[in-house]
């Protein structure tokens, strides 16, 4: 029996890591080649990835949801049929090993050196014993070079031409990878490193470099290279000045670090993913607030701003700055939406369908924004950069539903949510909701809205002040609906209140209009039964 | 409404009598008919002028053999990606969507025509007889080129936008000059069959200088070549709309040679309106510019994401006038194939799908060596110097007998033999 590992490809030009969205395959599945065992989202897209090998499942190596560095092993398929045992190798924690890690048990075949290529490597990168049949010659790519493989054997003779730096000939240095990666939490996905930074130099300057393993592993020199052919004829360690001064900075020898950039190079990131090793290395049992004695300027997490949290800090600020926004807010008596929504949960139509008075406010929305045009518009800017800039009325509702995803804030919305019957709204509004949640919100499914609604009520809050979605000119928050004392003719009663906030872009929606479209909409909550109008 | 004609270029209405566009519309019939189409999307044959009399050439064992070519390489096309997916090729290229404008147009030249293509002409590679496995070297990252264009007379592909282009109006320069000087020496050379240079690019490179400069020279020349655009629709996230506002088979016009648009998912009237032109280059009439309206049905490349910059009903539209189903509704309407034929066509689709994957984990990696041969034509004192240090280099990771201690021992061993 063979059992094939399949190694995370780099399914873009040059993407070192990809998040094992779903899988479509599980253990003891038979698959054939070409067969979809998995979805993952890359930087770029969100993408299927087809079987390399026939066989039967024997593990899924990556849980869902996890991030992954091109060229971890993903999953094991052996040609064997169901039923065999699986390796004991083939356990999580092994497979998903850093590459330094998995690099050390190489250490015998610097007794028998193979002929690797000098350029391109195209090597896997690890060599489990699982391996031992596996990829014929060449091998899988598994990148277009953001990752060099780690060097399985060295030079004899040093080139005349290159004096060796004596970091990269101690043992005890060029060991430290292996020491410091044989302690890493092997099967953490990437991004849940403790990412603490020190900016301060000198203490660390002065720690003294992790003792040798003490084994023949201690005097490899696990410095990946482009097959040795580039930094093998330097040998030194390369990495960009910026870099080199950050290195410097936080006391680091660039030899330490295991590189992960083009042509072996050592990047940023590496540098940041060694010192947050180092730093877990001396408190793995910090709790949330960090050791009291350590400097508040090594207690600051920094976390990378990126994908959907990147995508929303931009719409934010351009809608913050460029739209004057003007908000306004009003308590409305919900007591009868709150009626209705309980009528209609108990009528026989909407059976089976989740009814909510968002439903009832998307339809009051919809209903007030053909009562006040303008609210459904875009200020448009003139493309040549001159100030005849043009309002676009949409004669159609492509209404947005803010929504917190698994993925971040997402605004998708409904097309065409005029033409919607109450039952059709309300299952759009399932639907999206479901969609977002699953995190499989298209690009073209938030693309094109002409109004927002965000039910900031889902999470017990009253009222707040809503950003504009970019591109539109105006949002209605919809807060908590709960008991208070009501005044109805003179008299203190117990009503369901819930309090609307609207911001509104004021280059388009001037105040009186603003006004007259959220007491348009909560006339609708008030008495829903006016929509029959 | 004062103006009941809008121009269609600048240019239009000025009253300048131009007897070369005067020309190309007379050839191209009606000017009001946008487009060149056979084969309707609904599987029937339609008429026209011109072209009609060069689709009647085509015979049944010709019309099968275009349905299977596409289909031969509508299936390499999911294979290929797939191997990308599956971490054996470093990027691919699809073509879904292309393939009546790529086998038309391939099976329209003859063994002695040239072919510049772009990165995406796996389909004219085919019809060229290049071995598709090897045309997998380049994606695969071990290889600059893959095969030998003088054995197919296919060029190799060029990545970089347009860049092909005044290549082949100076090589159908060159096919000009050698064609007057063998006819002046009365050489052997003169009786053989006339040549013409083809050179694809799409909608994207047709906005690159590269182009405007070749077809000037190809005008000013009249250098035997057929430029053929495959306007796909999409410059990786740019719509045509954005590359021009006329079609871009007007634009031949200002160049002072016919320009055609034909319906690129209708592998009939490719074939024959690309017959037409070459023929026409080969005489030395004028070279002309051919636009096959097409569309990229897939992605960009396999590092591209088509769903975040254009709707899936853009694509379910074209899907509609897909290439190959029209042809085998035709095929199977006039009798002319039957489940036999679609069934062993599948079969070898299959069985090239096979054997690329088998061949792909055989392509080994290359030798260095072969840079420093190819560096220079002949031999050059520098580069044999370079490939003497390289050659010691390698040798010191060889092993050697009384250096099997282990490998803490080498650097120092090292030191001292030096």
């Amino acid at each position: 029996m063979t059992v094939n590992k399949f190694n995370l490809p780099d399914v873009g030009e040059g993407l070192t890591e990809a998040e094992i969205v779903s899988w479509k395959v599980k253990a003891g599945d038979t698959v054939a080649v070409n067969d979809v065992l998995c979805e993952i989202e890359t930087a770029k897209s969100l993408v299927e990835l087809p079987s390399p090998y026939a066989g039967t499942v024997t593990e899924l190596l990556v849980p869902e949801g996890v991030t992954v560095d091109v060229g971890t092993p993903i999953i094991s398929v052996s040609d064997a049929g169901p039923g065999a045992p699986a390796p004991a190798a083939a356990t999580p924690a092994a497979a998903a090993a850093t590459p330094a890690a998995a690099a050390a048990p190489e250490a015998t075949e610097l007794e028998a050196p193979e002929p690797a290529p000098m350029y391109g490597t195209l090597e896997p990168g690890t060599a489990e014993p699982v391996d031992a049949g596996g990829p014929p010659a060449g091998g899988p790519l598994v990148g277009s070079g953001p990752k060099a493989d780690a060097v399985k054997r060295r030079r004899r003779i040093s080139a005349p031409a290159s004096p060796a730096l004596p970091a990269a000939v101690s043992p005890a240095v060029s060991a430290a990878p292996a020491a410091a990666a044989s302690v890493a939490p092997s099967a953490e996905p990437v991004e849940s490193h403790d990412i603490w930074i020190d900016p301060d130099a000198v203490v660390r300057a002065e720690r003294p470099a992790p003792a040798p393993a003490g084994t023949a592993e201690g005097t490899i020199d696990q410095r990946p290279t482009l097959g040795g052919a580039i930094s093998g004829l330097v040998n030194r360690v390369l990495a960009k000045p910026p870099v080199r001064k950050i290195a410097r900075d936080l006391g680091i020898d660039l030899a330490d670090v295991v590189p992960t950039g083009a042509r072996g190079e050592v990047t940023r990131e590496d540098l940041v993913s060694y010192q947050a090793q180092r730093d877990a290395e001396v408190d793995r049992a910090d709790s949330f607030w960090g050791k009291t004695g350590r400097p508040q300027a090594q207690r600051i997490e920094r976390i990378p701003v990126k994908g959907v949290r990147k995508a929303t800090a931009r719409a934010m600020v351009e809608s913050a700055f460029a739209a004057p926004h003007v908000s306004i807010f009003v308590d409305v008596d919900a007591s009868r939406t709150m009626e209705f929504v309980k009528r209609l949960k108990a009528s026989r139509d909407f059976e089976g369908i989740k009814v909510s008075p968002l439903l009832i406010l998307a339809k009051a929305v919809i209903w007030a924004a053909a009562r006040n045009p303008s609210v459904n518009a875009s200020w448009v800017d003139a493309e040549d950069g001159s100030d005849s800039a043009e309002i676009h009325v949409k004669h159609f509702m492509n209404l947005g539903i803010a929504a917190a995803t698994p993925r971040g804030l997402m605004v998708p919305n409904i097309k065409n949510a005029q033409d919607l019957s109450l039952k059709e709204l309300a299952l759009a509004l399932n639907e999206l909701a479901t969609t977002a949640r699953a995190g499989k919100t298209q690009p073209a499914q938030m693309q094109g809205g002409t109004l927002t609604v965000t039910n900031i009520g889902a999470l017990g809050i009253d009222t707040g002040t809503p950003i504009i979605n970019p591109g539109e000119v105006a949002i209605v928050a919809f807060g908590t609906i709960k008991q208070k004392p009501w005044v109805l003719d003179g008299e203190v009663i117990p009503r369901w209140i819930t309090t609307l906030g609207g911001s509104f872009d004021h280059r388009v929606v001037d105040g009186d209009l603003s006004a007259r479209f959220m007491a348009d909409v909560a006339s609708i909550l008030e008495e829903p039964a006016l929509l029959l109008d | 409404m004062g103006a009941t004609h809008l121009p269609a270029t600048e240019f239009d209405g000025t009253g300048v009598d131009d007897q070369l566009e005067a020309q190309a519309e007379a050839v191209l019939g009606d000017p009001d008919v946008p487009m060149v189409q056979l084969l309707r999307p609904d599987g029937t044959l339609g008429t026209d002028p011109v072209f009609s009399a060069y689709a009647e050439r085509l015979d049944a064992g010709k019309l099968r053999g275009f349905y299977a070519d596409m289909a031969k390489i509508r299936r390499f096309d999911v294979e290929a990606t797939a191997l990308q997916r599956q971490g054996q090729l470093a990027l691919w290229v699809p073509l879904t969507g292309q393939e009546a404008a790529q086998i038309g147009s391939g099976r329209a030249s003859q063994p002695q025509d040239y072919i510049f293509p772009t990165y995406r002409e796996h389909g004219v590679a085919l019809t060229r007889d290049v071995d598709l496995a090897e045309l997998l070297r380049q994606f695969r990252g071990v290889s600059n080129g893959g095969w030998n264009p003088k054995d197919t007379n296919f060029h190799l592909y060029t990545l970089v936008l347009a860049a092909q282009t005044p290549h082949a109006v100076g090589y159908a320069m060159g096919i000009q000059r050698d064609q007057k000087r063998a006819a002046a020496d009365g050489t052997d050379a003169a009786r053989k069959p006339k040549a013409a240079v083809m050179v694809y690019f799409g909608d994207g490179a047709s906005s690159e200088g590269d182009v405007h400069e070749s077809m000037v020279f190809a005008s000013s020349f009249n250098a035997p070549v057929v430029f053929f655009c495959q306007n796909n629709h999409w410059a990786i996230s740019v719509p045509t709309a954005v590359q021009t506002r006329i079609p871009l088979s007007n634009r031949a016009k200002g160049y002072g040679f016919p320009g055609i648009r034909v319906d690129g998912n209708d592998v009939i009237a490719v074939h024959a309106v690309t017959e037409w032109a070459l023929e026409r280059a080969r005489e030395g009439k004028s070279p002309v510019l051919i636009e096959a309206f097409t569309y990229r049905v897939g992605a960009h490349t396999t590092a591209d994401d088509p769903t975040k910059y254009r709707g899936s009903d853009e694509e379910a539209q074209w899907r509609a006038k897909d290439p190959l189903e029209r042809l085998e509704k035709y095929l199977r309407a006039q009798g002319l194939a039957d489940d036999a034929f679609f069934d062993q066509v599948k079969a070898d689709g299959d069985d090239l799908a096979a054997y690329v994957r088998r061949t792909i984990h055989d392509l080994g990696s290359p030798d260095i060596r072969t840079a420093f041969a190819n560096t220079y034509a002949e031999a050059h004192p520098l580069v044999a110097e370079e490939l003497a240090w390289f050659e010691e280099y390698s040798a010191g990771f060889e092993p050697d007998a009384g250096q099997e201690a282990g490998a803490g021992q080498h650097e120092t061993d090292g030191a001292t033999r030096r």
